[in-house]
């Protein structure tokens, strides 16, 4: 079963990240790549991506004769995907230890963040016999 | 000698051959995990050098050899890694078996690695993913693509399984005759499980998923042959030949779900309906029925049915009344809900499924809310039928099923007058 672990936050959450000391920044970095690479090691791993940052989101209808409107406006409160772990494990509750692990990264002062991590399942287009 | 029209095609025959090859380098050597990888590679440079210079005299025997001298390398590089004497290597090269030998435990030996590859220690995705490679003779990038996760993945995922049954200190010999019943038990479920994933994966121009399907029915097949006596075998097989005669009916071109009672029965492959039946028929008659065969009964009642209306449902429910006492499975009860349904009316089977509620098994499960909507139609309950398909589609973790489940209610609610549209 695939689940998607995303990492969101609002616009002052990525703005605290950019006044992090250097060691505490690099800390955090180091975590992530081998958080990576142990999801691969233990062959549950997928993908993962990070995203660029809120000051360079947008958002975009579509407007007279197919030209894109974009937009930059966004209520303070919005949370923005930082980034995700899709990974494929035998259960949900797998899933949700994986998700403990990468809320575990080390933050501030080198302390684990405890952010919260969205899990959910992404969908397949395999179904099931009920037999 | 360049290769010939009339040479078999190699990727089966390479896919026939690896287990046969991978039995003989076992035993020789003693290392599962590194014979595996010698196969493999084996495997690998047969289907590069094969269509170039032509097949070899005795496939099997380069196959062999190739692998032996894999094997006799990796015994080096570990001796020299440990400092121990290289005669030990060349001691081991003289002493290897002359490769042509014509291994009369063949048979035994696809088996043993089925159980191995099955034994309970491994997770079910590891199991597969095993069973896949050294049996079934799969590359891992095959199957890494029918799983749709990255090779490297799959490569570690196959690695970590063998490493878990070297851990695991699993002989490679047949288990012992006391638990020999409930191993095969475990090999069968992984080739369902391998069958249901390539089966129930939405057509289309993914062909590779679908010859998961193809390569259980194989996998099974050779297990039939190899134990012809054991009926819950046969059972498996004739349950997957009689699901898959069905494939080209249970979705549209571009992957939606079509059920059962609509699917246009002239798309259903009739041919294989009766090869289906006929292993049943062979099989029943042996007693010792178990659910696979129950099961594959049930899908044959469908499948002899030429028109939804003329299914048997009594003798359907008959069935499902038998499964429900050798099966605690809460499917089986869900699945028989429908059959009482057919036979006792929608009230009767809704009862049923408030008992089912309670099942811890159950209660989140998307089935068990799409069962309940398919009876609230029946009873013509519609408002219930569309709150409980739309709950059904938010649990559901098939894209597939949840266009279908959103579907129905979408066709229900239209039925509905206006006002109780605002649920």
């Amino acid at each position: 079963m695939k689940y998607i672990l995303m990492m969101n936050g609002t616009k002052a959450h990525f703005s605290e990240y950019t006044k992090w000391s250097k060691k505490d920044m690099e800390a955090n970095v180091a975590f992530m790549r081998a958080f990576s690479k142990q999801l691969k090691d233990e062959g549950l791993y997928v993908a993962t991506e990070g995203l660029g940052w809120p000051d360079q989101a947008k958002l975009v209808r579509s407007g007279k004769d197919g030209t894109p409107i974009t937009d930059g406006v966004f209520p303070e409160s919005k949370e923005f995907l930082a980034g995700y772990w899709i990974v494929d494990v035998d259960s949900p509750e797998q899933a949700y230890m994986i998700a403990a692990r990468a809320s575990a990264a080390p933050g501030l002062g080198g302390a684990p963040c405890n952010m919260p991590i969205e899990v959910r399942q992404v969908l397949g287009s395999h179904s099931d016999l009920g037999l | 000698m360049t290769r010939q029209p009339s040479d078999p095609p190699i990727e089966p025959l390479l896919r026939d051959l690896t287990p046969q090859v991978l039995g003989i380098v076992v035993r020789r050597f003693r290392d599962f995990a590194a014979a595996e990888d010698a196969v493999q590679e084996a495997s690998l440079a047969a289907a590069t050098q094969w269509p170039r210079d032509g097949l070899p005299q005795n496939p099997r025997a380069w196959l062999t050899q190739v692998a032996f001298r894999r094997m006799t390398d990796h015994i080096r590089s570990e001796s020299a890694r440990r400092h121990r004497e290289s005669e030990a290597a060349c001691e081991m090269d003289q002493l290897a078996p002359p490769v042509d030998a014509a291994g009369e435990s063949d048979h035994d030996d696809t088996l043993i690695l089925l159980f191995m590859c099955c034994h309970p220690a491994l997770t079910p995705a590891s199991a597969i993913a095993l069973t896949l490679r050294a049996v079934g003779g799969l590359t891992t990038a095959e199957i890494a693509h029918a799983f749709l996760v990255p090779e490297s993945t799959m490569a570690q995922r196959i690695s970590r399984a063998k490493q878990k049954i070297k851990d695991s200190e699993i002989p490679f010999q047949l288990p012992t005759p006391g638990v020999r019943a409930r191993r095969l038990h475990e090999v069968l479920h992984v080739l369902y499980l391998i069958f249901n994933e390539g089966y129930t994966s939405s057509a289309g121009p993914d062909l590779r998923r679908a010859d998961l399907s193809q390569e259980a029915m194989r996998l099974t097949r050779i297990v039939h042959q190899l134990q012809p006596d054991d009926t819950e075998v046969a059972g498996l097989l004739a349950l997957m030949l009689l699901t898959d005669a069905r494939r080209q009916a249970r979705t549209t071109a571009e992957g939606e779900l079509i059920p059962l009672s609509q699917q246009d029965r002239s798309l259903w492959d009739r041919q294989q309906i009766a090869q289906g039946v006929a292993v049943l028929t062979a099989t029943l008659p042996r007693g010792a029925v178990g659910p696979y065969q129950l099961q594959a009964a049930i899908a044959a009642v469908h499948d002899e049915a030429s028109n939804v209306e003329d299914t048997d449902w009594p003798q359907i429910l008959a069935l499902y009344d038998l499964l429900k006492c050798m099966s605690d499975n809460p499917m089986v009860a869900l699945n028989r809900a429908i059959a009482v349904a057919m036979v006792h009316g929608p009230m009767k089977a809704l009862e049923l499924l408030d008992a089912l509620k309670m099942d811890a098994r159950l209660a989140d499960h998307h089935r068990l809310d799409a069962v309940r909507a398919h009876l609230l139609e029946l009873a013509e309950d519609h408002m219930g039928a569309v709150r409980h398909y739309r709950a059904a589609a938010g649990k559901t973790g098939s894209l597939p099923e949840r266009h279908y489940l959103l579907g129905q209610a979408a066709r229900l609610s239209s039925k509905l007058p206006l006002t109780n549209e605002q649920e």
